[in-house]
Parts: structure tokens; sequence; C-alpha cells
């Protein structure tokens, strides 16, 4: 009966189309065809009406439209059911078209509603309030090329830097450790005297750097076997002594 | 015209919104409910019997104050002013439906249209027309929208329910179900 449902679509054909302002949606195609053919909606020929659906979807280049084959299907389901035998006084037999009309009722109701919004919407769009503030600013692309000097750019660049904070910067002073300086000092101190203590390597005062000359001096200064590093008990005052085997050699 | 009719003049002029007769008695706390009421009267009064530009309208849940309508294209014309611009067949499809049956989820909304309808969603919202108003106990507990105050400014109604209702409408839905089924 209907030869070729969906039409092939040609290479070269514009492809979805979809005509916004003359169908919202297959529900309103499936309306107009009705509307159209002046068919009863309670007793649709669906045969007819599914034929002519098809061929508006077709002609409409609709027919990648999910939400017209959906419908398209349903038709085609709909027309077999009908043609299903059904027994004679058979009593829960269902109209196949029954959830079809419902919808269909409903979509209509909704529409009347979209005509009395459109109207009113539309007389009031005849009155402004003090300020009307567009919802969404029509930003256009831009297309022009970029008209712009050197000193404009360089006089953006320079209002944009100063509304900048200025950045906390530190000034680090390099203070390097002088080790040599503390191996000195604790030699010549071990020479007066064979064993010392950390206190009396340390001044009361000393600084960071200080301190950490000597930590350092006194663990090359072992490590070089001029000296001996001990703690007689846990907690107790660390003692220094000349190494007796450097002393001998 | 009293004091109190000028205070409110003053008031609905400074507004970018309709405003309520509550927001309105705020303005004089001496004011009693009626004679704000009295008052707004005379407002509308005044620019109506007086003649002007000007009229006082009730819609969006409260009293604006609005040019007259045959000055619409003059002003528009000298470009003073920006109308909204008109929503297409599927927005108005998607707010009327909205409008009827909030809370209502997409799920449902594409059932009724049947078409998807994600972007107009979107648009409606970016509009200030609908808005989320809360989710479903459904499976994936979805978004469910309303309309807006900006919904009745912009369709010059005073509350939803000045829309007719659903059984008001030419077509009695449930009655016409269940005829089919009885045929």
């Amino acid at each position: 009966m209907i030869a070729s449902p969906f039409r092939t679509v040609d290479a070269d054909a514009p492809t979805f189309v979809v005509e916004l302002s003359q169908f919202t949606g297959p529900l309103d195609l499936l309306l107009s065809l009705i509307r159209d053919e002046q068919v009863d909606i309670y007793d649709i020929p669906i045969a007819r009406i599914a034929e002519q659906f098809l061929a508006r979807i077709g002609s409409l280049a609709l027919d990648e439209a999910a939400d017209y084959l959906e419908m398209a299907a349903r038709l085609l389901r709909i027309k077999a059911q009908m043609l299903l035998p059904r027994a004679d006084g058979e009593e829960s037999w269902e109209d196949p078209r029954a959830e079809l009309v419902r919808r269909l009722l409903e979509y209509q109701q909704m529409r009347e509603v979209v005509d009395l919004l459109e109207h009113r919407g539309e007389e009031r769009r005849h009155q402004f309030n003090r300020r009307w503030v567009p919802q969404a600013a029509d930003i256009a692309p831009i297309s022009a090329p970029l008209a712009l000097t050197l000193t404009d750019l360089l006089a953006a660049v320079d209002r944009v830097l100063r509304t900048t904070k200025e950045p906390m910067t530190h000034d680090i002073l390099p203070r390097a450790l002088d080790v040599a300086g503390a191996m000195t000092t604790i030699r010549t101190m071990l020479m007066m005297r064979r064993r010392a203590r950390w206190s009396d390597l340390i001044g009361q005062d000393a600084e960071p750097w200080q301190v950490l000359s000597v930590l350092l001096a006194l663990l090359e200064m072992a490590k070089l076997g001029e000296l001996r590093i001990a703690q007689t008990r846990p907690f107790g005052s660390v003692e220094i002594r000349c190494d007796a085997v450097s002393e001998a050699a | 015209m009293t004091p109190l009719a000028k205070l409110l003049e003053a008031a609905l002029f400074a507004a970018p919104r309709p405003l309520g007769l509550d927001a309105l008695a705020t303005l004089d706390p001496e004011a009693s409910p009626a004679a704000v009421s009295a008052a707004v009267d005379e407002l509308r009064e005044h620019y109506d019997v007086d003649g002007h530009g000007v009229e006082l309208v009730e819609q969006g849940g409260g009293w604006q104050i609005l040019t007259r309508a045959e000055y619409a294209e003059a002003i528009e014309r000298a470009q003073v002013a920006v109308r909204p611009q008109r929503l297409s067949a599927a927005a108005l499809e998607t707010l009327a439906i909205i409008a009827y049956r909030q809370p209502i989820g997409r799920a449902e909304i594409e059932e009724i249209r049947g078409v998807a309808v994600g972007s107009v969603l979107k648009s409606l919202h970016e509009r200030g027309l609908i808005d989320v108003v809360g989710r479903s106990e459904g499976i994936g507990r979805p978004l469910l929208y309303g309309t807006t105050g900006q919904f009745l400014e912009q369709f010059a109604l005073r509350h939803l329910e000045e829309l007719p209702r659903a059984d008001e409408l030419a077509i009695a839905l449930r009655g016409a179900g269940s005829a089919v089924l009885s045929e």
C-alpha cells in the first residue's frame, strides 16, 4: 500500500530541515492531518492517516527526526493491531487507538492554553514597565577585524597592571656557614684543654648560623678523626675530646 | 491625591517588579490594609481619569506601572526600550504544560509534547520563566520545574489561578478518554 515510506534522501538533498514554524512535533503534525482530512478524532482511519503521516515526514525531510519516526512506528503498529481478527462479542477488546486518542486530546488541550498564553503575551508586549531588563543580552559575534593601535594596547595593559596588587617580596641575604672558621676555633680550644663541652663551644647568644657552623665542624672533625664525641649517659652533656690517635700521629 | 497614594506611586515607580499589597503596606506602618487598597484604587483612577501615558496594572502577583499599549510602537521605534522577544511555538507549548502540571519533570513534558524538550527547558530557564522547584521521588530523582513570577508578569496574569482550569478547556480530557474505551 505504501510504496516507499522512507524516501531515500539524495546525497545533495538538504539534510534534516525541520520546519519549526510549521509543526512543533509529531502530535502537531498528526493533529493537522486529522483536521485536514476532517476525520473524527475518536474514530481515526488509522491506515489512511498513517500513510499520510509517512508521506508528510518524507516531504518535509523530517525522516531523520527520531520523534517523528517513533510516531510513525506507533501508527503502523496500531494499524497492524487493528487488522488482527477479534472474536465477536469479545468484551475485553480495547481499541488500539485509545492511547493515541488520549495523547492527541491532551495535546490539543495544551494547545488551547498555548493560544491563550500567546494572546496574553502579545498584549503584554505592548506595554513597558519602567525598566525592562532584557532577559538575554544579544551579543553579536565579533566578525570585524580588531582595530587597535599599539599605544591603545599598552595603555590597556598599563591600566590592568595598575589595578593588580603589588606582590610581596622578601630580600633574602645569603649568609654562608663558616664551617672552616668553626673548625679552627674548636682546634684552638682543644689544644688548650683536652676536653670541652658543647656549651663551651657556643657562646651565650650565638646566632643560628654560628650554631650550625659549630655542629657541622664537629661532625666534620669527628669524621676526619680529629676528635671524639661521647655522651656518657642519656640526656647528659656531650663531651668532646681530642682524639688520641690523631694526637699521636 | 492623598499622601498615601503619592507614596505608593513613588514606590511603584521605583520598583522593577510588581508590588503586592503586602509590600505596599510596609511603606507606611500606620496605614491599614483597607487604606492601602483604597490608595491603590485612587492611583489607578488618577491615571485613568486624568489621562496619563501610563496606567496601573495588576499582574504578576502585584501592581505595576506600565506604559499604555498605544505608545508601544513609538517607544520601540525610537529605541527607548526593548520588547521581550516572542517565544517560539515549541517554547510556548512547553511553558503551557509546565504552567498546568507543575511541578513536572522533563520526561512527562516530553510524553505530552512527543518531542525532546531539553534545549527548550534551558532557554525558558534562561529567560526566567521557569525554575527548578524540586526533585521527584522517582528513579534518578529527576528535576521538577515550575513557573516563576516573571512568567505571570510576561503573560499579564495576576496569578496562576487566572488560567482556565483544565476542565474548563473545550476538551474535557478524562471524560473523552473513557468515552473512547466504552465505544
